[in-house]
C-alpha cells in the first residue's frame, strides 16, 4: 500500500517543531506501524536525512517505551493496541498519517517523537511501593489472597506506564496511571499497613507535574491495556477517606483500616 | 591464568549457609563508606540496586531506557520456578537442582545450580510481599503450572505477564530507595567503558544518551547486570536496545566471557513474514501446556489445517518423546522443528513454521479456560498475524531468545577482574548449555535480591578505609578520551550504509551457520565473512547527525560494532566445542537419532575466553566442571 506521513520533527526542546510530509511508496499489510517507520528511516538515511527520533524497546506491547499519536489518537486507531502492536492492514491504501509525539506539559518533547516520562517514575518513588525490604518476607501461602482481590488488583497492575492516559486526556491528568498502582497495592493484604499514607503521598506528589482529572474519560479509551477509570473513582474514595484519618499518625504512615 | 570458582567444599546442600557465614561482612555504620554502581535495571539490576541500598550502601543506577521499568524482564511472559513443593508431587530443592542440570545438559557448576534452588523459595516469599499479584486459587493460595524440561508443576506466574510484575516488583522497591536517597538514578544513561585501576574495577565512563555528555563515575565495585547478547543475532525475541556493550566493553578491558556458544533458541515464537522484520515474538513457553504441535503427514499438504484429518497430523513431540511429550526441554523442540521445516513439511504460505493446535485442549476445557489462561498471548498473535488463534492452530517457529553464555564469574558472582560482578543473563552462571522455560527470572531474582547482596561484602570488606578512586585520574581521563575517539571516529565515517543493513547482515551470517546447527565449514566462512564485515563497517557506516544530542543511529551503531566482535568469539568457541550439548548443536556430533551428543571426556569444561586484540583470536582458559552429586548422562525425554 501507498501512504503518505505527516510527521512531527522537532531537533530538540527548544526548537519549534514543524510537520514534514513523507511518502512511503510499499508499506506492507504484515508490518508494524514502527517496522513501516524503520523503512521510513532507511530511505531518510540513504538520501543523507536525519531518520525520525522515536522511542520503542520490547515491540511485544508490553515495555511501554514507544507510544505515538496517530491521527490524533495516542497508539493509533486500534482499541487495546500500543504502537509497537499496531500493524498496517489496519490502515488502507492511500491513507495520510498524521504522527506526532505524546502532547502533555508533563512530558516535554525531547526530539521528534521522544518525549520526557519521567514524572511517573517520581509518582511511583513518592509511594507506589509495599516497604518490603529483602529478606523480611514471610512464607508466601501464609497469607491467601482472595482469587478476586487478586485478579482485580492484576487488571490495575497491567499498566505498562506508556502514558497514552495523559496524551489522551484534555487536562494532562495522570490520574488513571497513578490510580492503577493505588489500586493494585491497595487490594492486596500486603499493601494495607501503607494504604492511606500511599494514596495521599502519590496523589500529592502527581498534582506536581499533571493537570487535574475532570472525569473525560479519555484516558481508559486510550489505553492500551483498557485500564478502567473505576481504579480512578477507587483512588479519589480512598484519598477522601485518607484526608480524614489522624493526620498525625498518617504522616507517620501508621495507620491501618478502621 | 588459573579459574578458581571457589565454590566451597562440603556437603552440597550446606554449602551456600556455610558460605554465608564465612563470607567477611560490612557492618551497618559502615555500608555508607562504599559506592557501588549498578548497571542494568532488569530483575537482576533493579532487584540488586534496591536490596544494596536498603543495606546501606551508595548505589548509582544506570539504565538506556527511559525508565528502569522498562527493561526487557518486563516482556518474560511464562513464569518463575520454585521448588515449594506446593502441589505435592514430589519437588523439591534437590529435583529443582537435579532438573536444572540436567536441563542444562551438565555444563553448569553444581553448587552455583543447588544454590539457585535453594534461593527460589525465598524469592517467591519476598515478591509476594512486595505485592506481586501472582495468580491464585479459589482458595487464596498460589496456583502454580508446569514448565518444560520438568515433570513436577512448580512454576508461579501472573497471567502471561510474569515477567512484567517481578519487574516491577524490583521497580518499586528500587524507586522506593531512590526516594530514600540510597539510589542515584540515571536513566537514558549508556554504559561506554569500564575503568580498571590497578587491575580493580574502578568505574565506568558513561554517555547520556540525550545530551551527549560524556562522564566518568567511580565506586568501591561495579556490578554488570545488563542481560544478554541474543541480539546479535539481529533477529531475536530481545527488545530491541538489548546489547552486548557493557559486558563486551569490560572483556575487552580484560573480564573473561563464558561459554559464547550456548545461545538458546526458543521453539515458539511467530515465523518471520517479510524482509522488513525487525524482530521476532515470543510465545510463552506455557502454551505447549495445552497447546499440541504438529504438522501434516503429506509434505505437499497444503489443505487449511482444520480441515486436515487427525489420521494425517504427525504430532511428532508426541511420537518422538512419549514421556516429555509437547514439553520436552527448549533445545530439543527447537531442533525438531527446525527438522521437520527443512524436511519440507513446514506450515503456512512461507512454509516457515509448524502448527501449535489448541483444538483438543478447547474442545476438552472450553474456551473460557484457555481464554483465562492464555488470553493475552491469543491478542496479541492474532494482532501480529491477523489470524484467530481459537479458530487455526498459531504457526511458530524457533528463534534467538536467551544466552547462557556471558562474563565469567566465580562464585560469589565476581569476574576475574576484582571488583567486577556480573549477575543475571549477564553472566554465564547457572544455565549450563541450555537453560529451562521459567529460570531466567529465577535467576536474575536470586542473584539481584539475595547472592550478591550476601557475597560483595568478601570484597568490600577488604576495601574498608579505602576512598572510591578519583573519577579525575588518569585511568579514567584515558577511558574518557577512548569513548569520544570512537564517537568521534563512528560519525566521521559517513559511508553509505546504514547500521541495521550491518546489524541484518551480521544476524543472517550467524543464524545460517551458528544458529540451531552448526558445523566446522559453517563456522569458518562465518568468521570470515563477520571479518570482512567488520572491516566494511568501519569503512562504510553512515551515521548521520553529531553527538551532542540524541543521535539513535549512532547508540546503535556503537552496539552494532561491539555485536560484531562478539559474534567472532561465539564462532571460535563454537568452533572449538567439538561437541553437541544443550544449545550448542554441532551436526558432526550427534546420535545416530539425531540427539545432541556430548563428549564428557574432552569437553566437560567452561570455556572462559580472554581478549586479545581487535580481529586476533581470543586465548581460552578453562574451569574443569566437576560432578559430584549428579552422574552426567545423555539427557532423554522419551
Amino acid at each position: 500500500m501507498k501512504l503518505t506521513l505527516r510527521v512531527w520533527r522537532q531537533k530538540g526542546p527548544s526548537d519549534e517543531g514543524r510537520f514534514e510530509t513523507y511518502d512511503v511508496p510499499d508499506a506492507n499489510e504484515h508490518m508494524s506501524f514502527l517496522e513501516m517507520l524503520d523503512v521510513v528511516n532507511e530511505s531518510l538515511i540513504a538520501d543523507n536525512h536525519d531518520p525520525i527520533a522515536f522511542d520503542h524497546d520490547c515491540r511485544e506491547g508490553i515495555c511501554g517505551m514507544c507510544g505515538i499519536v496517530i491521527n490524533g489518537r495516542p497508539h493509533g486507531p486500534k482499541k487495546h493496541t500500543t504502537t509497537c502492536q499496531l500493524h498496517m492492514r489496519n490502515f488502507s491504501d492511500g491513507d495520510e498519517i498524521t504522527v506526532e509525539p505524546w502532547r502533555a506539559n508533563a512530558f516535554p518533547v525531547v526530539k521528534d517523537l521522544v518525549v520526557n516520562r519521567s514524572a511517573f517514575d517520581r509518582i511511583i518513588e513518592a509511594g507506589g511501593y509495599v516497604s518490603a525490604a529483602t529478606g523480611s518476607a514471610p512464607e508466601a501461602n501464609s497469607l491467601p489472597v482472595p482469587k478476586a482481590d487478586a485478579d482485580l488488583a492484576m487488571d490495575a497492575a497491567a499498566c505498562i506506564g506508556c502514558g497514552a492516559c495523559v496524551a489522551a486526556c484534555p487536562n494532562g491528568a495522570a490520574q488513571l496511571f497513578t490510580s492503577a498502582k493505588v489500586g493494585h497495592l491497595g487490594l492486596l493484604p500486603q499493601g494495607q499497613a501503607e494504604r492511606w499514607s500511599r494514596v495521599v503521598a502519590m496523589v500529592e506528589r502527581m498534582e506536581e507535574f499533571f493537570g487535574s482529572c475532570t472525569n473525560y474519560g479519555e484516558c481508559e479509551q486510550a489505553c492500551p491495556k483498557g485500564i478502567s477509570v473505576n481504579f480512578i473513582a477507587r483512588m479519589n474514595r480512598e484519598y477522601l477517606k485518607a484526608k480524614f484519618k489522624d493526620g498525625r499518625k498518617l504522616a507517620r504512615g501508621a495507620l491501618g483500616d478502621e | 591464568m588459573k579459574l578458581e570458582s571457589r565454590a566451597p567444599t562440603g556437603p552440597l546442600a550446606d554449602k551456600w549457609n556455610s558460605h554465608r557465614f564465612n563470607v567477611k561482612l560490612v557492618a551497618p555504620q559502615n555500608r555508607r563508606k562504599f559506592d557501588i554502581i549498578v548497571v542494568g535495571t532488569g530483575l537482576a539490576g533493579a532487584s540488586a540496586a534496591a536490596t544494596l541500598g536498603e543495606a546501606g550502601y551508595n548505589v548509582k543506577s544506570f539504565c538506556f531506557q527511559d525508565s528502569p521499568r522498562r527493561a526487557h524482564s518486563i516482556a518474560a511472559q511464562g513464569g518463575i520456578n520454585a521448588a515449594k513443593n506446593y502441589r505435592n508431587d514430589g519437588d523439591s530443592v534437590h529435583r529443582l537442582f537435579y532438573d536444572t542440570i540436567k536441563g542444562g545438559d551438565y555444563r553448569a557448576r553444581e553448587a552455583n545450580v543447588h544454590r539457585l534452588a535453594e534461593i527460589s523459595v525465598q524469592i517467591i516469599d519476598q515478591c509476594v510481599a512486595q505485592g506481586v499479584p501472582f495468580a491464585r486459587e479459589y482458595s487464596g493460595l498460589l496456583d502454580n503450572r508446569s514448565f518444560g524440561g520438568a515433570q513436577v508443576s512448580r512454576t508461579f506466574y501472573a497471567r502471561g505477564q510474569t515477567g512484567q510484575q517481578l519487574e516491577l516488583g524490583a521497580y518499586q522497591a528500587l524507586a522506593r530507595q531512590v526516594e530514600a536517597g540510597t539510589v542515584d538514578l540515571y536513566t537514558r544513561h549508556e554504559m561506554l567503558e569500564l575503568v580498571v585501576t590497578e587491575g580493580r574495577a574502578a568505574g565506568i565512563v558513561v554517555r547520556d544518551l540525550v545530551t551527549g555528555e560524556i562522564t566518568s563515575h567511580s565506586a568501591h565495585a561495579v556490578v554488570l547486570a545488563t542481560g544478554g547478547y541474543t541480539n546479535v543475532f539481529f533477529l531475536s525475541t530481545g527488545a530491541k536496545g538489548c546489547n552486548t556493550t557493557a559486558i563486551w566493553r569490560a572483556h575487552r578491558k580484560g573480564a573473561l566471557f563464558a561459554n559464547p556458544c550456548y545461545t538458546q533458541i526458543h521453539p515458539t515464537c511467530i515465523p518471520v513474514s517479510g524482509d522488513y522484520q525487525s524482530k521476532l515474538t515470543l510465545m510463552s513457553e506455557s502454551l505447549r501446556n495445552d497447546g499440541r504441535i504438529w504438522v501434516p503427514k503429506d509434505a505437499n499438504d497444503r489443505r487449511s489445517p482444520g480441515t486436515i484429518p487427525e489420521s494425517e497430523r504427525d504430532y511428532y513431540l508426541e511420537r518422538i518423546y512419549p514421556s516429555f511429550a509437547n514439553l520436552v526441554p527448549r533445545d530439543v523442540a527447537s531442533r525438531a522443528a527446525k527438522r521437520m521445516v527443512d524436511a519440507g513439511f513446514g506450515v503456512g504460505d512461507l512454509k516457515n513454521g509448524v502448527y501449535l493446535d489448541f483444538g483438543t485442549a478447547i474442545s476438552r476445557l472450553g474456551r473460557a479456560t484457555i481464554e483465562a489462561r492464555y488470553g493475552n498471548l491469543f491478542e496479541m498473535y492474532a494482532n501480529i498475524t491477523g489470524e484467530d488463534p481459537y479458530a487455526v492452530p498459531m504457526r511458530i517457529y524457533p528463534a534467538p531468545h536467551y544466552t547462557m553464555g556471558g562474563l565469567w564469574v566465580d562464585y560469589n558472582l565476581m569476574s576475574n577482574l576484582p571488583g567486577l560482578y556480573v549477575i543475571g543473563e549477564a553472566n554465564f552462571s547457572d544455565h549450563g548449555a541450555n537453560r529451562l522455560g521459567a529460570s531466567a527470572l529465577m535467576q536474575g531474582l536470586a542473584d539481584g535480591y539475595f547472592v550478591l547482596p550476601a557475597t560483595i561484602s568478601e570484597y568490600l570488606a577488604g576495601q574498608l578505609g579505602q576512598p572510591s578512586p578519583d573519577p579525575a585520574g588518569s585511568a579514567f581521563k584515558e577511558a574518557e578520551g577512548a569513548v569520544r575517539e570512537r564517537v568521534g571516529r563512528l560519525l566521521g565515517i559517513k559511508g553509505s550504509r546504514s547500521v541495521d543493513w550491518f546489524h541484518r547482515r551480521l544476524g543472517r551470517t550467524l543464524w545460517e551457520h551458528c544458529g540451531m546447527g552448526r558445523n566446522a565449514d559453517g563456522l569458518k566462512t562465518a568468521l570470515a565473512d563477520i571479518g570482512s564485515l567488520r572491516e566494511e563497517f568501519w569503512n562504510d557506516v553512515r551515521v548521520l547527525g553529531d553527538g551532542e544530542s540524541l543521535n539513535q543511529s549512532l547508540e546503535k551503531a556503537g552496539r552494532v560494532a561491539d555485536f560484531m566482535e562478539l559474534g567472532e568469539l561465539l564462532c571460535q568457541d563454537a568452533l572449538h566445542r567439538e561437541e553437541s550439548c544443550g544449545g550448542h548443536f554441532r551436526e558432526e556430533h550427534q546420535t545416530p537419532d539425531g540427539e545432541a551428543m556430548r563428549d564428557d571426556e574432552n569437553f566437560a569444561y567452561v570455556a572462559a575466553w580472554e581478549f586479545k586484540g581487535e580481529g586476533k583470536p581470543a586465548e581460552l582458559h578453562k574451569e574443569e566442571l566437576e560432578f559430584e552429586y549428579v552422574h552426567p548422562s545423555q539427557r532423554s525425554y522419551k
